[in-house]
C-alpha cells in the first residue's frame, strides 16, 4: 500500500532510468580514458625528460625539443606493443588455466 | 542539502547492471595500471641508447620479447618459492 504513495509521484518511468543509468556509465568511461590518458602524458614525461633533458638550463634547446618530440612518438609505440603484447599473453593464459591479472 | 536535484531512482535490475558495468570499468583500469607499469619497465630496460627517430634493431626486438619474459618471469618465481614452501 506504500507503493502508491512512495515512488509514484517523481516521474521515475524506466526511460528515465535508462537515460540516467547510460548517463552514469558514459560518465565513468570518461573518466576511466582520461585517468589513462594523464597517466600516459605522465610516463612519457617521466621517461622522455629522464632521456632528453639530461642538463637542465635556462629554457629548452631545439635539440631538446626534437628529442622530446621524437621520443614521445616512440614512448606511444612502446606502450602499443606492451599492451598487444600484454593482452596476447592473457587471452592465451586464459585458455590454459585461470587468469592472475 | 535541500537544493540536491532529484535523481530517478534505480530498480534493482539496473542497480545490479551499473554494479556489473562497474566491475567491467574496474578490470579496465587494473589492466592498464599493469600495461602503464610494463611500459616503464621495458622502456628502461630496453632503450639505453639515445632517442632518435625510430628504435634501433636490438631495442624494437628487446621490446618485443620485454613482456613475455618479464611474465615468464613472475612465474618462475611463484613456482620456485612454491618448490621451497615443499622442502620445508
Amino acid at each position: 500500500m506504500s507503493s502508491i504513495f512512495g515512488s509514484g509521484s517523481s516521474s521515475s518511468s524506466s526511460s528515465d532510468m535508462t537515460a540516467r543509468k547510460d548517463q552514469m556509465k558514459q560518465q565513468i568511461s570518461q573518466e576511466l580514458a582520461i585517468a589513462n590518458a594523464q597517466q600516459l602524458i605522465n610516463k612519457i614525461n617521466e621517461n622522455c625528460f629522464a632521456k632528453c633533458i639530461t642538463k637542465p638550463s635556462t629554457s629548452l634547446t631545439s635539440s631538446q625539443e626534437s628529442c622530446l618530440s621524437q621520443c614521445m612518438t616512440l614512448y606511444m609505440a612502446a606502450f602499443d606493443q606492451v599492451s598487444r603484447s600484454y593482452v596476447a599473453r592473457i587471452t592465451k593464459e586464459r585458455g590454459t588455466a585461470g587468469l592472475g591479472l | 542539502m535541500s537544493s540536491q536535484t532529484p535523481i530517478p531512482a534505480l530498480d534493482e535490475a539496473s542497480k545490479r547492471e551499473l554494479e556489473g558495468f562497474l566491475e567491467q570499468e574496474q578490470a579496465k583500469a587494473k589492466l592498464q595500471a599493469s600495461i602503464h607499469e610494463l611500459t616503464n619497465t621495458c622502456w628502461n630496460t630496453c632503450i639505453t641508447g639515445s632517442i632518435s627517430s625510430k628504435f634501433s634493431k636490438g631495442e624494437a626486438a628487446c621490446l618485443e620479447n620485454c613482456v613475455d619474459r618479464f611474465l615468464d618471469s613472475s612465474l618462475y618465481i611463484v613456482r620456485q618459492i612454491e618448490a621451497q614452501k615443499q622442502q620445508l
